[in-house]
């Protein structure tokens, strides 16, 4: 047995044992001229359920979708700043944004199914990322996880257009966790659906916690405040206050926090 | 007390009549056109029904009204059509993937784009005269089906382009979005989901560009397809000749039987016109479904 141990080893335990997911360090954001997220700087951390949520057009989902580089497609955006996962920053020269998004999941506001097979609407990333082993058993598991197989087992090679929008919704969090990703970012997911829907997704995220570093877009305050560990609240670009949800809307430090956790404005 | 005042409901009266006037008009514009085909299809019926036969459509052109047919023209149509979809469509709809997908909004994107829609107004003779130059005398593809068929592929080359940039465009972005956030590149997104979903649109496209080519003359004319061909191409490199060149051929003689031979061609034109736009619909109205 030697003492040095090998240091690629040590870096990996120490990731491991890493309280935070992602870390942003004054992140900027600008389209074209404007400036949309100002000097943004927080962690967020793992297997949690970081909620950012804020007044419309305040950058949330702005923010939601630098971190894993979504906005890349938005022509006039940039990023500035740091945003560390693991050891590096998501912005750096020498990182593909493709393997980024392997890694960084989203699911977006509509409900997005592609025109094909349930199955296939699952399969699809994994084996277009050169996933070898058997996908029937792939598209199981990601099914059970987002709490759909039961409705959907004996359609499987149905059109995955021919379900509600909740079970649309459910369908792209398991297309979206047959990635195996290592965070989960939501852009207002519950926004389209109805409110059996949207408790049936709650539900999930719940039990997402325990393997999955989730980071939710929200309008709905109630929300943040059932299913969230921690909140960031941000208002025209800036980041007022961010603490466990639990400060944020019982105590916020803030008076701008309060007056919209409250309902007074926003 | 009643719904609405008079002189509401008057004025509500007037408005439903001038929506029903707008209604009626476009009505008869409409039926007007489908008269006017219909009177130009009779016309020809009547001259023609009576050459239709399977001795016309399995005889070489003659000399002898009673005697000829259509064959080698049929069977030229068939092959160039046939050359014109391999090379146009493959090419057109890659020319729309990289302007819509890849190219970005350059300005050498833009450039592209203006004269795209420039060329699709170019008229027909000039890219005959074109394809005369260049592949007829500079690639010495002498009088072939490969020279027609590519001087007809870049005649209807910008309609499909633009045909097919349309159908690209109306993908949703929240597909590609789906996509990309798999992990997937650029060309996996665009190979597997934005090709797939503008594919109905696309064929519509494809069907109106090679419904011109069936129909035009004048390029052919121009790199010189032969008008009395009493054999048939037997490859790509062989002379031919085309349907509306043999019935163009048949109108300018004297005798009135050549004439009618001529409708009977036309009513042949038309009968493979329709099997060809018939069974590109069919494959776009499967794929439809599929992708519903």
């Amino acid at each position: 047995m030697s003492q040095v141990s090998d240091p690629s080893l040590v870096v990996q335990k120490l990731q491991m044992h890493k309280k935070s997911a992602l870390e942003l360090r004054n992140v900027n954001i600008f389209y074209t001229d404007n400036k949309a997220v100002n000097d943004v700087s927080f962690n967020i951390r793992r297997n949690k359920i970081t909620a950012i949520i804020g007044p419309s057009g305040c950058g949330k989902s702005t923010l939601l979708r630098s971190l894993n580089r979504m906005n890349d497609f938005v022509e006039g955006a940039r990023v500035e700043g740091e945003l560390i996962f693991g050891e590096e920053n998501l912005y750096s020269n020498d990182v593909d944004a493709v393997e980024v998004r392997r890694r960084i999941g989203m699911v977006f506001q509509k409900p997005n199914p592609f025109p094909k097979s349930i199955y296939n609407n699952i399969a699809w990333g994994p084996l277009i990322n050169g996933y070898q082993d058997s996908t029937d058993e792939l598209v199981e598991r990601s099914l059970k996880q987002a709490a759909l197989w039961d409705e959907v087992k004996d359609r499987l090679h149905e059109s995955a257009l021919n379900l509600s929008g909740g079970q649309q919704q459910r369908l792209c969090i398991a297309r979206a966790l047959a990635m195996e990703p290592e965070v989960l970012l939501m852009d207002e997911p519950c926004s389209a659906l109805d409110p059996i829907s949207t408790s049936r997704i709650e539900d999930l995220l719940f039990e997402l916690k325990s393997r999955y570093t989730i980071v939710i877009v929200t309008h709905n305050m109630q929300q943040a405040a059932r299913i969230s560990d921690y909140t960031a609240f941000m208002e025209m670009g800036d980041l007022i206050e961010f603490n466990v949800t639990k400060k944020i809307f019982t105590r916020p430090a803030m008076k701008r926090t309060e007056e919209y956790v409250t309902g007074r404005f926003g | 007390m009643p719904f609405s005042s008079e002189q509401e409901s008057r004025h509500l009266a007037h408005r439903h009549r001038k929506a029903k006037i707008f209604a009626l008009f476009c009505a008869a514009i409409t039926w007007s056109c489908v008269l006017l085909l219909g009177v130009l299809l009779y016309q020809v019926s009547i001259d023609g029904f009576k050459w239709l036969d399977w001795q016309f459509i399995s005889s070489f052109p003659s000399r002898f009204p009673e005697r000829a047919g259509i064959k080698s023209a049929l069977v030229g149509t068939i092959w160039l059509i046939s050359l014109v979809a391999v090379f146009s469509i493959p090419v057109g709809v890659s020319t729309a993937l990289y302007l819509e997908e890849f190219a970005g909004r350059g300005k050498l994107a833009k450039i592209i784009e203006v004269n795209i829609a420039n060329l699709a107004g170019v008229p027909s003779i000039v890219y005959g005269i074109l394809g005369l130059a260049i592949f007829v005398r500079y690639f010495a593809l002498e009088r072939s089906l490969v020279s027609g068929a590519l001087t007809m592929s870049l005649l209807i080359l910008p309609v499909i382009i633009i045909a097919s940039r349309e159908a690209i465009k109306t993908v949703p972005l929240s597909i590609r979005n789906a996509a990309y956030s798999l992990g997937a590149t650029k060309w996996q997104t665009t190979w597997s989901h934005v090709l797939p979903a503008s594919f109905p649109g696309i064929m519509t496209g494809v069907i109106l560009a090679l419904s011109r080519a069936i129909g035009e003359t004048a390029p052919l004319i121009m790199i010189g397809a032969l008008t009395f061909v009493a054999f048939l191409p037997e490859g790509p490199m062989d002379s031919f000749t085309a349907m509306p060149i043999q019935i163009y051929n048949w109108v300018s003689r004297p005798q009135q039987d050549f004439h009618e031979l001529a409708a009977a061609g036309i009513i042949v034109l038309l009968a493979v016109l329709l099997i060809m736009n018939a069974t590109a619909i069919f494959i776009r109205n499967k794929t439809e479904r599929r992708l519903k």
